[in-house]
């Protein structure tokens, strides 16, 4: 397969010129991309550090003439408490998730028993079903057992869907583990706790971090739960967005000033652990 | 190995919470839905939150009703957006992530930073990118606004507001439309199955064949799911939420594919260049072979993505836009503004379907490789 027909024209074989229109087309195309991803971006912060009244149709594009800092005071004040309510529910259904994941993983990947691969596949499904067609059970059950209005319940319900992925990341990182390992602690002696403790969860770092930024950032940005399992008291942030921005009457300044606001721990973690959320982003595609 | 020694014990019970759990809130709860969806809850808006309501089993009542009752023409409508929406999602996707990664592939000075710009928007949520891009489009903004920059005039276009669609089609055609869909798709497999010498496929794929393709002949033109032609086609409102959900996703279609080409050994371009493989043919006839699984990925989580999104076209378009709406936006409306369960959980059923097919066969055939050579 690797013979390509030998019928195609050999590339000239001028001497490199020390610009090659080439590379100049590929950095052109690169800016082009760069303005289609950026100037939403910049439209955001433009409209955001303007004053209510500098903000018409006229001066969309413009930078503003004064910056006005306020829209974020104004913004935290109508969704920080939805903030806070967001970060302990990213924090506790995170680290929740990433122990149950860890454990999980270590399970199937060295204690493989027969079924485990049809096991896992039932349980990799949850992971894509569309949250619509358990949602209202899901309401019923979060209502019955007292948690509907509580983070408690939005944190069961993402620790249980959290559950595939989790599951997925380790499994794959527990993997490249080799099986040698475990035998000879085995052979010293050492059972599933042990081995654990031991020997599994020292090296498990990186798998606990790409987890991690994985489920934070989802837990975060979830809407669905978030708008039937809650109420005011404890909705998150993503809802309270979307309550800033739905009106009809508001000032533009402060819904993208709060969507910044909102961006902000995710777009943080990102920019500062990229290569893990790539990792995540990657066996999400199942295979690792 | 022995057979049930105590540290398998211990595996077994470290799963068995995350079997048990996945078991009642996946397939248990997917089995009341089915179940609640077959029933009248909330028909009757007296009954919907009583405390004791009654409830009658109705049957397919439900779906009737979605598919061919008066009322539910908006459901119709999103049903033909989603599609729409999924085709034209994906292709953007796949066209802007393959060619940013082909770009970074040639490793361009900055490539970390062209990077960290192209997937950002990834880790937001949609809620946040249909902020933005609902300022960005904004009938007399944002967009329209952009080419008074240059000095020319604003542009008029109805991005999220628009009433015109195109590629209408009536949709008591749908069942003669998608037997022909059904039928062509069985004649391939006939014509291929022939090639490869299954004859008990060929048989089966053609007489299948052309049962439809006899129905959709003599029977197919005379079914009417309705008393009135009622149009739907690709509403234009619904192009400024492919081209945000386009912006937020192509990051991650640019991730894939930049890993797969990192993965071509050099070896191998080299050996085609030797061959005298051009730029074109190494593209053609080594590259674009080896992507293709790829591409497979990518659509099947990008199409299980499309099918459910509701969240940034709720933040974009709001929730009362008929001209945007979808199917999982249509639920949770119907479930927990109007109370109408069994109706929401019948469109969450009819989702849970459409992802099932994208889905199931690719589990399957994932782990059925896995099973193969463990």
């Amino acid at each position: 397969m690797t013979s390509a027909p030998a019928k195609a024209v050999p590339a000239p074989t001028t001497p490199r010129k020390p610009v090659q229109p080439g590379r100049i087309l590929m950095y052109a195309l690169l800016v082009v991309a760069a303005l289609f991803f950026l100037v939403p971006v910049y439209l955001l912060f433009a409209t955001a550090l303007k004053s209510p009244d500098a903000i018409n149709l006229a001066t969309t594009w413009h930078w503003p003439a004064a910056l006005n800092w306020a829209s974020f005071g104004e913004a935290w004040g109508k969704i920080g408490g939805n903030m806070l309510n967001s970060l302990f529910l990213a924090v506790v259904a995170t680290l929740l998730s990433a122990l149950l994941g860890s454990l999980n993983g270590y399970a199937l990947s060295k204690w493989k028993f027969r079924g485990a691969n049809t096991l896992f596949a039932l349980m990799l499904f949850g992971m894509f079903i569309p949250y619509q067609a358990v949602l209202i059970p899901l309401f019923q059950f979060i209502k019955s057992i007292g948690l509907y209005g509580s983070i408690w319940g939005l944190i069961l319900a993402h620790v249980v869907y959290g559950i595939p992925i989790t599951t997925l990341i380790f499994r794959n990182f527990y993997a490249d583990v080799p099986d040698a390992l475990v035998e000879a602690a085995t052979i010293d002696g050492a059972g599933f706790w042990s081995i654990y403790r031991l020997v599994i969860f020292p090296i498990s770092i990186p798998g606990f971090v790409v987890v991690i930024i994985w489920q934070f950032t989802q837990v975060w940005n979830e809407f669905l739960f978030a708008a039937t399992l809650t109420n005011t008291t404890s909705q998150p942030v993503t809802y309270a967005l979307s309550q800033l921005a739905g009106g009809q009457a508001v000032s533009w300044n402060l819904p993208m000033a709060g969507a910044i606001l909102a961006a902000l721990p995710t777009l943080l973690v990102y920019i500062l652990l990229g290569r893990y959320f790539v990792r995540g982003l990657l066996a999400g595609s199942v295979k690792g | 190995m022995k057979g049930l020694s105590k540290d398998r014990l211990w595996s077994i019970a470290v799963l068995a919470p995350s079997i048990i759990l996945i078991a009642v809130f996946v397939y248990g709860f997917i089995a009341r839905s089915v179940y609640v969806s077959m029933t009248d809850w909330g028909n009757d808006p007296a009954q919907a939150l009583a405390l004791d309501p009654i409830i009658r089993w109705v049957g397919l009542a439900n779906y009737q009703e979605l598919f061919s009752g008066f009322l539910q023409g908006r459901f119709r409508q999103e049903m033909i957006s989603t599609i729409f929406f999924t085709i034209f999602f994906i292709l953007g996707c796949l066209g802007l992530g393959l060619g940013l990664a082909l770009i970074l592939d040639r490793n361009p000075k900055g490539e970390g930073l062209w990077r960290t710009i192209f997937l950002f928007p990834m880790s937001l949520s949609f809620i946040v990118t249909g902020t933005i891009w609902r300022w960005m489009l904004q009938p007399q903004g944002g967009l329209n606004q952009a080419p008074t920059l240059f000095g020319a005039q604003p542009g008029t276009f109805g991005w999220l507001s628009s009433s015109d669609a195109i590629l209408k089609f009536d949709w008591n055609k749908l069942p003669l439309l998608t037997a022909s869909v059904v039928g062509v798709v069985l004649i391939v497999m006939a014509v291929r199955a022939a090639r490869s010498g299954d004859r008990t496929r060929t048989l089966v794929a053609a007489v299948c064949a052309a049962i439809l393709i006899v129905w959709a002949l003599l029977i197919g033109p005379n079914v009417k799911m309705l008393p009135a032609p009622e149009l739907h086609g690709f509403n234009l409102a619904l192009i400024g939420i492919i081209i945000a959900a386009v912006w937020q996703m192509s990051g991650y279609t640019m991730a894939l594919y930049l890993a797969g080409l990192r993965g071509i050994p050099e070896e191998l371009r080299e050996a085609a260049k030797v061959d005298g493989a051009n730029d074109l043919g190494l593209y053609r006839h080594v590259i674009f072979p080896l992507l293709a699984p790829i591409s497979l990925s990518a659509m099947i989580v990008l199409g299980h993505i499309s099918l459910k999104i509701f969240d940034l076209v709720y933040a974009m378009a709001g929730p009362d836009n008929l001209a945007t709406s979808v199917p999982a936006l249509n639920m949770y409306l119907t479930s927990f503004r109007q109370n109408q369960f069994s109706l929401g959980a019948a469109i969450g059923t009819i989702l849970l379907i459409l992802v099932a097919f994208v889905i199931v066969p690719y589990l399957a055939s994932q782990f059925r490789q896995e099973d193969g050579h463990a």
